[in-house]
């Protein structure tokens, strides 16, 4: 295999003409009287905006990032389907995309009619498919459907077909745009197998997807796409881990724009004889810093503005937790913490630190109140305000104790 | 240069274009009880019609009118056909423009032989209605397979222009329908060139449509030698039409797949 990459992306730019996004088709009068405008509408939009990368033979390389970050783009480039308005691309050796599968089945048609029919357009001559033929059935697992029309297909058997064929093109580069999260188990790790076999037999596959736990199984790259350009590009579990925390970030901005609005949760109900009044509350991280999306394990602060409309000597502030099946995963109060409030200012500020939020990803709602020892209610304040918990790990239940594990043989001393 | 690299992607995905003509002729009648055998039952009973309107109720003044009418026809629905359907093939492509990669100019290259072959598969009944009627087979049928040709340099140029613009402005294929109406009844398909009066043959001639009609009439049913100087000088602009279809096709292809 020669050194020079397989593929090789040098400052591309792809622009889009707005027109088209809004399918604004000229006509045979607009094009007539287009010499007449003062100016033509030049109205671009640009989607990849100086993306350079380099990926050696044999690699296998993720391609992640939001929706519109320019993925399936930067992809249909590789492919040829698309020009780049500037920059270079190289790709080297015999390309396969999986971008479409199926692409030209005719509905009428059988399943056998449609491998040939879409075997020649992937590029294969008729030799080639008759002789991967029979790998092809015997990879798609329809049997006897083989011979049915396509249209009677199943839309899980119709990506099956396309599938086979396209994997059985025997390429050099893999193209794959985010067809593996079709089909079912069993479909699903016959493309695991198969991508592991490209893997060993040393093609270059070039894949975009948006499940990143299929990005750190197969990946030996990553590369991160945001906003048109190269955000990160490396080892996958540092990419994903940069990608994650700027996808909390823009939650976060999102969860705080609609907790902005009091519509935002729905049952919020409020009751109390009014000697004391909670007039604003905040969610804070460990820097001060207000925010909706919180990691497990992050510090967590609420902050309660309070008016007390008469003196009081027996006040007590209580914070609880509820999650989406408003289940009560804590709750407290300064009472039951003793903590003494003294002589508390008229007007004033209580915080609840948390060192560490150990819940586990979710959606929770928080509850604040001001009541006396004895438990009458000045001010409660149900499903106040709302957060999200966001966690790398897919484990259950309400909170996770800080842990680890550790194995060792019966009898040995700990 | 560009005609020369256009042709041979073209060439090389000969057999691309073999199974999409093959997909287009048998899904037309794919489920139909008769199937396969409409190909040649249609333009049976189109013949039917013209020949119960013209020979029957409208009794046109000539000797084997209906035989002459299907002579000139039979080119014609050929023609009409390519231009509506081949001015759509690269925005009816669909996925296949948009997400698969191979020469685009197979597509509307389809459209052009598979109306062809059905064209071809029709000159069996012409034969056959030649025969009964009595006008036989005329020697000049050896000139069919020029004046065959050149029609389809012709057809094929154009519908590659039409299938560029028809991207960018789908008006044309409407505008296209209306027109190939007024074309029909400019050229002599149901008229013989004699019903025209002289001093319009001139204006006759310069339509290229009634350049292969004529000449189809002459070597199918009159018997004699197409006019090679009219065939000659049709060749030649087909060939410019093509040359220039080719560099309006070449030009704007890269952005098919974005207005699609």
């Amino acid at each position: 295999m020669s050194d020079s990459p397989a593929i090789e992306v040098t400052g591309l730019v792809k622009r889009f003409r707005r027109e088209i996004l809004t399918r604004d088709w000229g006509t045979w009068k607009t094009v007539l009287l287009r010499p007449f405008q003062r100016q033509r509408r030049r109205d671009l939009f640009t989607v990849l905006d100086g993306v350079s990368f380099a990926i050696d033979p044999g690699r296998t390389v993720a391609i992640i990032g939001q929706n519109g970050s320019g993925k399936s783009t930067l992809l249909k480039i590789l492919a040829g389907i698309y020009k780049p308005d500037a920059g270079k691309v190289a790709v080297r050796g015999r390309v396969s995309s999986l971008i479409e599968l199926g692409a030209g089945f005719h509905p009428d048609f059988s399943g056998r009619e449609n491998v040939f029919l879409n075997g020649t357009i992937l590029g294969l001559s008729k030799k080639e498919i008759s002789e991967r033929y029979d790998r092809i059935v015997a990879y798609s697992g329809l049997g006897d459907f083989i011979d049915a029309p396509v249209r009677t297909y199943s839309s899980g058997m119709y990506v099956r077909l396309g599938f086979s064929v396209a994997v059985n093109v025997n390429p050099d580069v893999l193209l794959v745009d985010e067809v593996l999260a079709v089909g079912d188990e069993a479909f699903a790790h016959k493309c695991e197998d198969k991508i592991n076999e490209f893997k060993r037999a040393g093609k270059t596959i070039c894949l975009v997807t948006h499940d990143l736990g299929a990005v750190e199984k197969f990946a030996d790259e990553a590369i991160w796409l945001d906003g048109g350009s190269v955000a990160a590009q490396g080892h996958p579990k540092q990419v994903i881990d940069a990608y994650r925390q700027k996808v909390a970030a823009s939650e976060d901005a999102i969860r705080r724009d609609e907790g902005a609005q009091p519509q935002a949760i729905l049952d919020q109900a409020r009751w109390g004889d009014g000697a004391v009044e909670i007039e604003g509350l905040r969610l804070l991280d460990g820097q001060g810093q207000a925010r909706a999306v919180f990691a497990t394990g992050d510090a967590f602060t609420v902050e309660m503005d309070y008016h007390l409309k008469q003196p009081l000597t027996d006040l007590a502030f209580g914070i609880a937790f509820r999650n989406a099946q408003d289940v009560l995963c804590y709750g407290t109060n300064t009472g039951i913490d003793r903590q003494d409030l003294g002589r508390a200012p008229e007007r004033g500020v209580v915080s609840f630190k948390a060192l560490r939020l150990d819940l586990v990803q979710g959606t929770y709602f928080l509850d604040v109140a001001a009541h006396a020892k004895d438990g009458r209610v000045y001010d409660y304040f149900k499903r106040a305000a709302s957060f999200a918990v966001r966690s790398g790990v897919g484990d259950e239940g309400v909170f996770r104790p800080p842990h680890a594990w550790d194995i060792r043989p019966q009898g040995e001393k700990r | 240069m560009q005609l020369g690299q256009h042709l041979s992607e073209l060439y090389r995905y000969r057999s691309l274009v073999v199974s999409l003509v093959g997909r287009d002729l048998q899904a037309r009648y794919r489920g139909s009880v008769l199937g396969f055998f409409w190909t040649f039952l249609n333009p049976l009973l189109l013949l039917s019609v013209y020949a119960l309107v013209f020979s029957v109720y409208f009794r046109v003044q000539m000797e084997h009118y209906s035989v002459f009418m299907f002579t000139g026809l039979l080119p014609w629905i050929f023609f009409s056909q390519v231009l509506m359907e081949g001015s759509g093939a690269i925005v009816d492509g669909g996925s296949l423009v948009t997400k698969v990669l191979f020469p685009l100019q197979v597509l509307p290259a389809v459209k052009v032989l598979s109306a062809f072959s059905n064209f071809l598969l029709s000159l069996p009944i012409l034969a056959v209605f030649l025969l009964v009627a009595g006008v036989g087979l005329h020697l000049t049928w050896l000139a069919f397979p020029v004046v065959a040709c050149v029609q389809l340099l012709f057809t094929f140029a154009l519908t590659l222009a039409l299938a560029t613009a028809n991207v960018f402005m789908r008006d044309t294929r409407h505008i296209l329908g209306n027109l190939l109406t007024l074309w029909f009844f400019l050229t002599p398909v149901l008229y013989p060139l004699t019903q025209v009066p002289e001093k319009y043959h001139l204006l006759v001639y310069l339509n290229p449509a009634a350049i292969f009609t004529l000449a189809y009439q002459d070597v199918i049913f009159w018997g004699r030698w197409p006019r090679w100087d009219l065939l000659g000088a049709m060749a030649l602009l087909s060939a410019v039409i093509l040359f220039l279809a080719v560099a309006l096709f070449e030009h704007y292809k890269e952005y098919f797949a974005e207005k699609i």
